[in-house]
């Protein structure tokens, strides 16, 4: 749809025509009758003026001729009385942000307990992600456990074994600090091809927040854990599935590895596994045991079933990779992402995510010409190590297509690999750890897909 | 002789205590208390590769495969080998992959699936997992006979082991060494954040920052047709409907007349909370079968039948739709039960 003022590309607003008028237009089209779609075409145009005033707040309507209504006439907003204070005790978003949400992708799993919903990468700001938009990853169901009832244990190369209560964590000193975790089949589905429209799909399996606890090392000292012995740890979770997953000693020891209980200054929410779990920074989300009851200290690895089965990354001389954990370096535009649409030509803001498990985000570099050139972004503050960056670039989009791209850096020197270029050592099968770099396709009618580049 | 003998005592003792982190359990009076053993016993259940946390006890294949029958062959097929509801578990594997450790069909990029026989190595790990997880549905409701009968029944289904076996504490090391891909696993790469495998490994791609004149000229190899735009329904409703870009419209499907659409009562409403808690849809489709039979299908055979209904969801069943059985439903509370049976027994719509 043109705009008729500016003579430029215009979308109109999504929904201006119902799915049912398109479908009988198509099919009028069909049979060839012309003076049917015009008067279908005027009708939709008509809808479209009134749908802008009243619902999209009428931001795109370019003719105001007197003036734009949402200025000219008073809305109730303006001439009412509001809600008081408190009317919900625990807020909750805007009702026009209901598309924001998180979200299964159909035909992945076949249960909703053993299943993974994606958090809205397209729809956030900043760094953080609200808590109730976290991605979610359940092995046998979510629970809602009493934190009064929830005992942590220390066991295995220790002095004395040992149990905690929630009021003993919460009474021992604490750390708050932003991390990002991301599970490690993010982006899986696209090893081999393109298989999903947006980025909530592609990449929503991670997340960050502001874990605040105890260093677990804190709690192994008071339990005298054998230091020089006991290399490895194994975190047991306390749901149905009592997930457990090995970590070296050695993080531990570095006091990076917290034994959380808040996140983004409330308490864990259930889906993250409240009222304890482990965050083990840079290292994928299997290892931040959720539920956490135990920690037993050990001399050798576990190969507990999701580093034995799952987690395993197959190579094409038919080996795989076992305890696979680090995030490696990865980012991704998300606004302009797949399934969205620009409305016009003219200037945009680029912005996306970068991030490592290996430490700081160094740079971020984007191309909008599929990789034959780039300029590099300007990171935006906090700069944290083993935490989401953001990054943002100006650009002036001309009309033409484009393919986005964004390459990140760490401060280990490792350059986020092309598809091209990870394919060449892993093959396509490896279902996890898929940090290549995204492209999205812009095409001239504003649309932007998801592709990926021979 | 005996100073000597006090004396190395002595810095034993210092040796081993030297080896324990000191001072925190002092700092932080009153936080913790010593577990005692039944509580370590009671929690304490990871069975490493060295079988260290094994417990005593046997199984036979042929028990195994009663067990199996009735508890996870709902999820996982007769054979191990059903794709409905998880990956299937046995398959893919040959005797000659047991002689050499490794599983030949993870080198054909064309073999299409990767069962958990294909890829585990060890068989602790397949003991641990169903002991702590299994059934699906009411984990840890196994005895550790019955966990070692399954497991006997799964290594017979690979051709581990042969029918008359029995799978116990004694025996489980030499079974292990015989898993069909026990020398398929590797730790040589840079992704373990600790030093204990592979001192200094490098990360395996060595890419390089260029800005100018890259690469080749772009062409899209892959991207995702038409017809599966609205694979994840209308993407205009997955995006904010304000800001500097907007969702696209990928429902272009005709809109059904609203009076077609049949009212539903309260009373007969689907109970989709309580399906979906249970994870009923995981095997039952509204109409279509999937593992057990479509609602629909239940509904039409049982119209009216609340008290049987009910009776099937909780207990579970076999042999009326076909051999895969469907397990008890110990979560499920009476009236939940009922109230499942109810909406089924009203025509389950």
């Amino acid at each position: 749809m043109q705009n008729q003022m500016t003579g430029r590309l215009r979308k109109a607003p999504e929904n201006f025509v119902r799915g049912d008028g398109v479908a009988t237009v198509f099919a009028e089209a069909k049979a060839g009758r012309r003076s049917f779609i015009r008067s279908a075409f005027a009708a939709a145009a008509a809808g479209a003026a009134a749908t802008s005033a009243l619902a999209q707040g009428g931001q795109n309507v370019p003719n105001v001729g007197e003036g734009d209504p949402n200025i000219l006439e008073m809305p109730a907003h303006t001439k009412g009385l509001g809600q008081p204070v408190a009317a919900e005790g625990y807020g909750k978003p805007s009702k026009y942000e209901a598309n924001v949400q998180r979200r299964q992708s159909p035909g992945l799993t076949q249960t909703r307990q053993a299943s993974v919903s994606f958090a809205p990468l397209q729809s956030l700001f900043g760094i953080v992600t609200p808590s109730g938009l976290h991605f979610e990853r359940h092995h046998q169901g979510w629970w809602d456990i009493d934190p009064s009832k929830h005992r942590l244990m220390i066991n295995g190369l220790v002095k004395s074994a040992k149990v905690f209560t929630m009021d003993e964590l919460m009474r021992l000193p604490a750390v708050s600090r932003f991390h990002f975790i991301e599970c490690g089949a993010n982006t899986g589905m696209e090893w081999g091809n393109v298989a999903v429209p947006t980025v909530q799909y592609t990449h929503g399996m991670i997340s960050c927040s502001e874990f605040t606890g105890v260093p677990l090392i804190t709690l192994l000292e008071m339990a005298g854990a054998d230091l020089k012995k006991g290399k490895f740890i194994l975190a047991e979770g306390a749901d149905g599935s009592s997930m457990t997953r090995t970590i070296p000693m050695e993080l531990i020891t570095s006091g990076e590895v917290i034994v959380a209980y808040g996140q983004n200054g409330e308490m864990l929410r259930p889906e993250q596994g409240y009222p304890l779990r482990l965050v083990v920074p840079g290292v994928q989300g299997v290892s931040w045991v959720k539920y956490l009851r135990r920690i037993e200290v050990g001399d050798m690895p576990y190969a507990t079933k999701d580093e034995a089965v799952h987690y395993i990354d197959l190579m094409p001389d038919g080996q795989h990779r076992q305890y696979t954990s680090i995030q490696e370096c990865k980012s991704v535009v998300t606004t302009p992402s797949g399934g969205q649409m620009l409305l016009d030509k003219g200037f945009y803001n680029i912005t996306g995510l970068a991030w490592s498990g290996r430490g700081k985000v160094k740079r971020v570099d984007v191309s909008v010409d599929g990789g034959r050139n780039w300029r590099t972004a300007r990171l935006e503050g906090p700069v944290l190590a083993k935490c989401l960056t953001r990054f943002n670039i100006d650009w002036v989009w001309d009309g033409k297509p484009a393919i986005i791209q964004s390459r990140a850096m760490d401060e280990t020197g490792y350059v986020q690999p092309t598809y091209q270029q990870n394919r060449a050592v892993r093959g396509s099968r490896s279902i996890y750890h898929n940090n290549s770099i995204q492209s999205w396709a812009l095409r001239e009618d504003g649309e932007v897909v998801n592709v990926q580049l021979a | 002789m005996k100073a000597m003998k006090t004396a190395a005592l002595l810095l034993s003792g210092l040796c081993v205590s030297g080896a324990f982190a000191q001072g925190a359990a002092e700092k932080y009076t009153g936080v913790g208390r010593n577990a005692t053993p039944k509580e370590v016993q009671a929690w304490d259940i990871d069975v490493r590769p060295d079988f260290k946390g094994l417990p005593m006890g046997s199984g036979s294949v042929e028990k195994g495969q009663d067990v199996w029958e009735a508890k996870c062959a709902s999820c996982h097929g007769v054979f191990g080998e059903s794709n409905e509801v998880f990956s299937p578990l046995i398959g893919g594997t040959t005797k000659d992959d047991i002689k050499t450790g490794n599983v030949a069909r993870l080198k054909d990029a064309s073999f299409p699936g990767r069962t958990t026989f294909m890829k585990v190595s060890t068989i602790s790990t397949v003991w641990d997992y169903i002991h702590r997880a299994m059934p699906w549905n009411a984990p840890k409701s196994l005895s550790p006979d019955e966990v070692y009968a399954v497991t006997a029944y799964m290594l017979n289904l690979a051709d581990v082991v042969p029918q008359d076996f029995t799978l116990s504490d004694k025996n489980i090391a030499e079974v292990q060494a015989k898993m069909p891909n026990r020398n398929g696993m590797t730790t040589a790469h840079a992704m373990w954040p600790g030093n204990e495998f592979t001192k200094n490994a490098k990360p395996d791609t060595r890419a390089v920052a260029c800005m100018s004149n890259c690469g080749p000229q772009p062409q899209v190899r892959s991207k995702l047709p038409d017809h599966a735009s609205n694979n994840h329904g209308n993407l205009a409703d997955q995006n904010r409907p304000v800001g500097a870009q907007h969702g696209m419209q990928t429902d272009t499907k005709p809109v059904a007349p609203a009076d077609k659409t049949p009212a539903k009562s309260a009373a007969g409403s689907v109970p989709t909370a309580l399906l979906e808690k249970n994870a009923c849809i995981a095997c039952h489709g509204m109409e279509q079968k999937i593992v057990g039979p479509g609602f629909g299908e239940i509904a039409k055979k049982y119209a009216g039948q609340v008290d049987y209904l009910t009776g099937k969801i909780k207990n579970g069943g076999a042999g009326v739709w076909g051999n895969i059985p469907m397990p008890p439903q110990p979560g499920l509370s009476d009236d939940e039960a009922k109230s499942i049976a109810q909406w089924l027994a009203g025509a389950a719509k």
